[in-house]
């Protein structure tokens, strides 16, 4: 379903440096190809031989593996923008994606940010900041923190108050990392100490706020696309409970949970959340949806391209980043806000290199990489046969993302998908994807992010 | 004795238990770090811990040795 296309204002970047790598820099990569926008690509020596870095108009060595050193490193990152005279800069997901300062020094160097403006990342990159802004403006927050949590003794004062269990979460936080959940005192103590520690290490901020747990919940995420004129539109809903250590594995549009009234009070609660802040481009606001209540919670707002937004794209056939650039440059969407459709499901399978089991990690080296291809059927990938998948960054190898009229034709089709996929010569999860599509509760669409929890007992 | 050795490449995050230390199965001896995972190294046994072969910082490959107990 090609979205229309009927600019009055047609302007889009000529030219886009993507700070990023793998799977998402090869996608952007390839829209940007597609529209005739010359793409740059940045890598690290570790990533020398991946296709983002063959699929680029030109490439630019940034730096040794460590991603502090490389895809971390503003000033070499700002320093191959210049020497390839780019116009603009995408950072896809991760590394510097929500750094607002990294945001401001884009735009100080003359540079399009392809994302919102360095405040609205600022406002919503601080989770009790977020919260409190988003309650301001009449969209639902959990019972929790107003400010950061002075030490454990606070926090067991504020448990008392919220009620047990609670969640334990890095205000400046995300990715799941440092987050747990207390059932009662003893736990929120010992807690405490390891979420800090933790947000200290990963997010240089000991922030932790304090959440009512909400025991069995949806984790549902609207996308949101702020336009040049200033409108902030939504695009429907994704499902993304399918979670292991609070990481999303496997998402779904539309949500298996959501009926039509509540889709229209979720996406305008998030349009709500995107105008709060002046939002621009394609950002996601995640909410928590109680099962028993049916009441949703706004969670975060991440402020940049989600990583499960292929599933999006499937249903309306709008390529977010080709919005993404049109937006950057002041340009139209190349769809009509007004009037545009979301068709049948979509279904995203994430390809990790980890143990199907315990889901640890498995770095090594492909020796075979057959994707499944046909109709509705799309991978994005970052690797391929002959690669070797370092440790240096995430266990993100490619995801699998199918399409069909209805959920059940999603299924089978999935299933067909991931018998398609041959990948040898270092471990997958590919053999929890096959075992979730089997799995009843998925199936049904009636369950929670307790499911792979259920899976692995 | 039991030998614990690494289940993948990996970065040694922090090493939590000391050469000496009496240890009981399922404490935390090292926490490594791989693919931005945090991954504890568990006791496998209890015992002194007559050896450890790590330090934070070290990168380790699929089969070294992290420790020993006796």
């Amino acid at each position: 379903m090609p979205a229309n296309s009927v600019f009055v204002n047609s302007a889009l970047v000529n030219s886009v440096l993507v700070a990023n790598r793998g799977e998402i820099a090869r996608r952007v990569i390839r829209t940007a190809r597609r529209l005739g926008v010359r793409a740059v690509a940045v890598y690290s020596q570790a990533d020398a031989g991946l296709p983002f870095v063959a699929e680029a108009d030109e490439a630019v060595l940034i730096g040794p593996p460590p991603a502090k050193d490389s895809y971390l490193n503003a000033e070499a990152i700002l320093a191959a923008a210049k020497q390839t005279q780019v116009e603009a800069i995408h950072p896809g997901y991760g590394f510097l994606a929500e750094n607002a300062r990294f945001a401001e020094q884009v735009t100080d160097a003359g540079l399009i940010w392809v994302g919102p403006p360095p405040d609205a990342i600022e406002q919503m990159g601080d989770k009790i900041k977020a919260r409190n802004l988003m309650a301001a403006a009449g969209v639902p927050v959990a019972e929790g923190s107003a400010e950061p949590v002075a030490d454990e003794d606070a926090a067991v004062a504020l448990a008392d108050q919220i009620g047990y269990p609670v969640m334990i979460k890095a205000a400046a936080g995300g990715g799941g990392i440092g987050m747990s959940v207390a059932a009662n005192e003893q736990q929120l103590r010992s807690g405490f100490a390891t979420a800090r520690s933790r947000a200290e290490r990963f997010f240089a901020s000991p922030a932790i706020l304090l959440e009512r747990y909400i025991a069995r919940a949806r984790h549902v995420e609207v996308q949101i696309l702020g336009l040049a004129d200033g409108r902030v539109i939504a695009l429907g809903e994704r499902d993304c409970s399918v979670q292991r250590r609070h990481q999303k594995v496997a998402e779904e549009t539309p949500s298996p949970g959501v009926d039509q009234s509540l889709r229209e009070r979720m996406l305008a609660a998030a349009v709500k959340a995107g105008q709060t802040v002046g939002y621009l481009g394609a950002g996601t606001v995640e909410c928590l949806l109680d099962t028993e209540t049916g009441e949703f919670v706004f969670l975060e707002m991440n402020t940049r391209l989600q990583v499960e937004h292929p599933v999006t794209e499937m249903v309306t056939g709008i390529d977010l980043v080709e919005q993404q650039l049109r937006v950057a440059a002041g340009g139209d969407v190349s769809f009509d806000p007004d009037a545009f459709l979301a068709e049948g499901c979509a279904l995203e399978l994430r390809v990790y290199a980890e143990d199907p089991v315990r889901f640890l990690p498995r770095p090594g080296t492909i020796t075979q990489w057959q994707e499944p291809s046909g109709p509705g059927v799309r991978v994005d990938a970052g690797y391929a046969a002959g690669n070797t998948v370092t440790p240096h960054y995430d266990p993100l190898l490619a995801k699998l993302v199918v399409s069909a009229a209805d959920r059940a034709g999603v299924l089978a089709r999935a299933r067909e998908a991931v018998t398609g996929f041959a990948v040898a010569g270092l471990t997958t999860n590919l053999p929890f994807h096959a075992e979730l599509l089997e799995s009843a509760e998925f199936c049904s669409g009636n369950y929670d992010t307790s499911l792979v929890g259920k899976l692995r007992t | 004795m039991a030998e614990i050795r690494a289940e993948m490449v990996a970065n040694v995050w922090k090493v939590v238990a000391a050469e000496g230390d009496s240890v009981t199965d399922g404490d935390t001896l090292v926490i490594l770090e791989s693919m931005k995972m945090e991954i504890p190294v568990l006791a496998e046994g209890s015992g002194t811990l007559a050896r450890l072969a790590v330090a934070e910082g070290d990168v380790i490959q699929e089969g070294d040795l992290i420790a020993v107990i006796e």
